[in-house]
């Protein structure tokens, strides 16, 4: 009996359960000339998994090789270049495994990860150094003297010297290009101190001095780099599952040739080009119809919740979604020339302003990078005077006060807690993306939703099922069957639930943007615009040979948590408007259901704008929550934006968090959490302050020894480390 | 104090040693996957024959 095997029965996965499958190794390796692809396997979870998704794939012919990643939930396979990916993925749903293929090309663009190693790397080596020299200062500070300190101190230096030209390079570029354009930031400190404490160690050894501050050095190299790689790596976590949501849309077409229709990738498409739209899919072009009748969705463009009829001649934008009939479209601008990337400038903008932001980080650097020049200068000075022009005496004493002053616990106070923060978001689904978005979040003042698509799923329920005649529901559902309307879904979905006769609807036929029509009984029955249907009226209608017998009322679908999130920020005070494209009539049926006074219906995108930079104007932090590309430019004004995963890409470039989980009470717990990580990084710079108050006057009267600055400085380190873990 | 002789340089070469096991760990992308790694050891595919 094996671990894997007690997982029998008790997991969620269907690994678990199918260990027992035909052992064959994954020991081929990739062969010259294999195509690399990639998959997001977000189902899979534990050891089982991994074995039955290497396994499941090798078993493939043309497959070389298989690793799976648990950590990102990603396959990347090697197989030959003439087997397509639709064969990866059947072969694993036949496992019991969803696998979407990722765009190589966008998550090859992703390259912070190397950013992370090699700031890993850098770290080990501080390590590695920091931890031999300090076990040759702890010889020199419990008695060593003479010729057995200068020889420790020597090997100390001969360690800690290359290792500090190689180690801290993050911060002399930084420093450097602080610097060049006359500016001070966090870093400028950081590498003075570092520099001037091996520079006087050294020169201190070669003159047989008693004090060598090489270990204080390497620690705050280390310390200091520790902070920056849980900073990167933060982000690139964030990064790389954003990169992925982008990946997962490959961005393919069918181009219809003499009539057939083969996938093309999108950079292949030409104006004029004739693609193919079926339905269910995303419209990869703006163009124009050539042929077919249709429905399109246009919530992301104008935030309308019902579908708009089209038919040819009618222009398509590219992000539309089509419903219900085939379309040909011709292609009049693709890619870059697109009406969706036209707002790629516009986001370029909000980044600019974002970048901007005056982090505390920052905030705190401008007060003490010049603050701990001043004071080491002015000890130099001091001392100068007082030992009568003792240069050696006098800079080693400002070298001890640079050194105890350097912010070890400020370079930890704002990574550690980030990391603490945005960890506990990922696991409950939200994705930070911007460094600076948490901050930016914990003085939000007023809150701002899009509904479409963000409040709502962009689905619709049935309103009145419970005051529809049984057998009118059973026409209905019967003929509903036939379509993959969203709204006859929702008839199907709701009939699943009573108890319907039987009715032999036949010859059922789909009207592309009309509706479904039947036989019954002799008789014509028709499911769909009342227009179209019956005779006259607005929505829905079931007709028996043109004689409307019932009205379906439809509305979207509230999203899940969403009633949690508008209680939770009640409680909170923060005032909530609802800013939707729809029409007046839905917004407020929607607004009354969730209990929210203050609503708009109708916004057009520019008007989303005003409003925005109106409040703004006012002094207001606004959260805007939006999905579509009506909210982008709002959202791009917005102090900071959240979009739901679900959102276009465009929309989730320009927001700063992304709502990965369905649930957006999750919202209420970003706040929550970053406004909890904002009170521990103000303690952190608290607790620095205070162990500076106590440090620095005993480094400027020249108190100040290796072993209290090594005592100080991690003391101070672990106090800060620790208080970020409370963020909750 | 001549055992000193032998007991730094064998620290550093030990310390050293550390070092360059580390650097080789970074190279072969052994970071990468730290809960498929996790989750790797107690597969039993390789309980009966080691992988070719």
């Amino acid at each position: 009996m094996t671990i894997t095997d007690t997982h029998i029965g008790l997991s969620a996965c269907p690994g678990c359960d199918a260990t027992a499958l035909a052992t064959q190794r994954a020991s081929k390796r990739a062969q010259q000339g294999d195509r690399e692809v990639a998959l997001s396997l977000p189902t899979i979870q534990c050891a089982a998994c991994i074995s039955v998704v290497e396994r499941g794939l090798m078993a493939l012919p043309g497959v070389s090789d298989v690793r799976v990643n648990l950590t990102r939930k990603r396959a990347t396979i090697y197989v030959k270049p003439d087997i397509d990916d639709v064969v990866l993925t059947d072969a694993l749903a036949a496992l019991g495994y969803d696998a979407q293929p990722l765009d190589q090309a966008t998550l090859s663009a992703n390259h912070s990860d190397r950013a992370a190693r090699d700031l890993l790397m850098r770290l080990g080596v501080a390590g590695f150094a920091m931890m031999n020299v300090m076990l040759l200062s702890v010889a020199v500070w419990s008695g060593a003297s003479d010729a057995t300190r200068d020889l420790f101190h020597w090997i100390s230096a001969a360690i800690a010297l290359p290792t500090i030209i190689f180690a801290a390079q993050p911060f002399y570029v930084n420093a450097w290009r602080a610097l060049r354009v006359a500016r001070l930031n966090m870093d400028v400190p950081i590498s003075l101190a570092i520099l001037l404490a091996a520079g006087m160690s050294l020169f201190e050894v070669a003159h047989s001095g008693d004090h060598a501050y090489f270990d204080a050095a390497l620690s705050l190299t280390f310390f200091l780099l520790a902070g920056r790689y849980l900073d990167q790596r933060t982000r690139t976590v964030a990064r790389s599952a954003a990169t992925e949501l982008a990946a997962l849309e490959t961005p393919t077409a069918l181009r219809l040739k003499d009539g057939m229709p083969q996938t093309v990738s999108l950079s292949e498409l030409c104006v004029g080009d004739l693609v193919l739209v079926r339905p269910g899919a995303r419209m990869p072009v703006d163009g124009q119809i050539m042929r077919g009748k249709s429905e399109l969705d246009r919530a992301f463009l104008t935030g309308e919740s019902d579908p708009v009829f089209v038919c040819p001649d009618d222009i398509v934008r590219a992000g539309e979604i089509n419903l219900t009939g085939p379309l040909d479209v011709r292609v009049m601008s693709v890619g870059k020339d697109t009406f969706l990337h036209s707002l790629a400038d516009l986001i370029s903008v909000a980044e600019e302003a974002k970048s901007r932001y005056n982090s505390l980080a920052d905030r705190a650097a401008a007060i003490y990078a010049p603050a701990v020049h001043l004071l080491a200068f002015a000890a130099f000075v001091m001392w100068m005077y007082l030992s009568g022009g003792n240069v050696r005496y006098s800079l080693n004493i400002a070298v001890a006060t640079l050194i105890i002053t350097c912010p070890c616990a400020l370079g930890l106070a704002v990574p550690a807690v980030s990391t603490v923060a945005s960890g506990a978001l990922f696991r409950l689904g939200l994705l930070v993306k911007h460094a600076t978005a948490l901050e930016r979040l914990a003085e939000v003042d007023t809150v701002i939703f899009d509904k479409t698509g963000t409040l709502t799923v962009g689905k619709p329920t049935l309103l009145n099922s419970g005051d529809i005649a049984l057998q009118d529901f059973a026409l209905a559902a019967a003929l509903a069957m036939a379509s993959a309307h969203p709204r006859s879904q929702s008839i199907v979905d709701a009939a699943q639930g009573q108890a319907l006769p039987t009715v032999a609807v036949t010859d059922i036929k789909e009207l592309p943007g009309h509706g479904i029509a039947g036989c019954w009984d002799g008789k014509r029955v028709a499911l769909g615009r009342a227009d179209w249907a019956g005779s006259a009226g607005h929505g829905t209608v079931l007709a028996v040979d043109g004689h409307i017998r019932t009205t379906f009322e439809f509305q979207d679908t509230l999203r899940a948590g969403a009633d949690q999130l508008f209680a939770h920020l009640r409680d909170r005070g923060l005032p909530v408007t609802l800013v939707s494209g729809d029409t007046a009539s839905n917004v407020e049926a929607f607004a009354e259901a969730i209990g929210l006074p203050d609503w708009r219906a109708g916004v057009l995108p520019t008007e989303k704008v005003q409003f925005l930079k109106d409040l703004n104007a006012k002094g207001k932090h606004v959260l805007m929550v939006g999905d579509g590309l009506n909210d982008t430019a709002a959202m791009a004004l917005a102090h900071v934006s959240i979009a739901p995963a679900s959102a276009l890409d465009a929309t989730r470039v320009a927001a700063d968090i992304v709502l990965i989980s369905s649930d957006v009470s999750k919202i209420e717990d970003a706040l929550r959490i970053a406004r909890s990580a904002r009170r521990r990084i103000l303690e952190n710079f608290g607790v620095a302050a205070c162990y500076n108050m106590i440090a620095v006057p005993f480094a400027f009267f020249g108190f100040a020894t290796p072993l209290s600055a090594a005592i100080a400085m991690s003391t101070s380190s672990i106090i800060v480390s620790l208080n970020a873990l409370r963020v909750r | 104090m001549n055992i000193l002789a032998y007991l730094i340089p064998i620290t550093l070469s030990l310390g050293g040693l550390g070092l360059v096991g580390f650097l080789w760990t970074l190279r072969s992308d052994q970071y990468d996957d730290p809960d498929g790694d996790a989750a790797r050891i107690l597969r039993d595919d390789y309980d009966d024959h080691p992988a070719d």
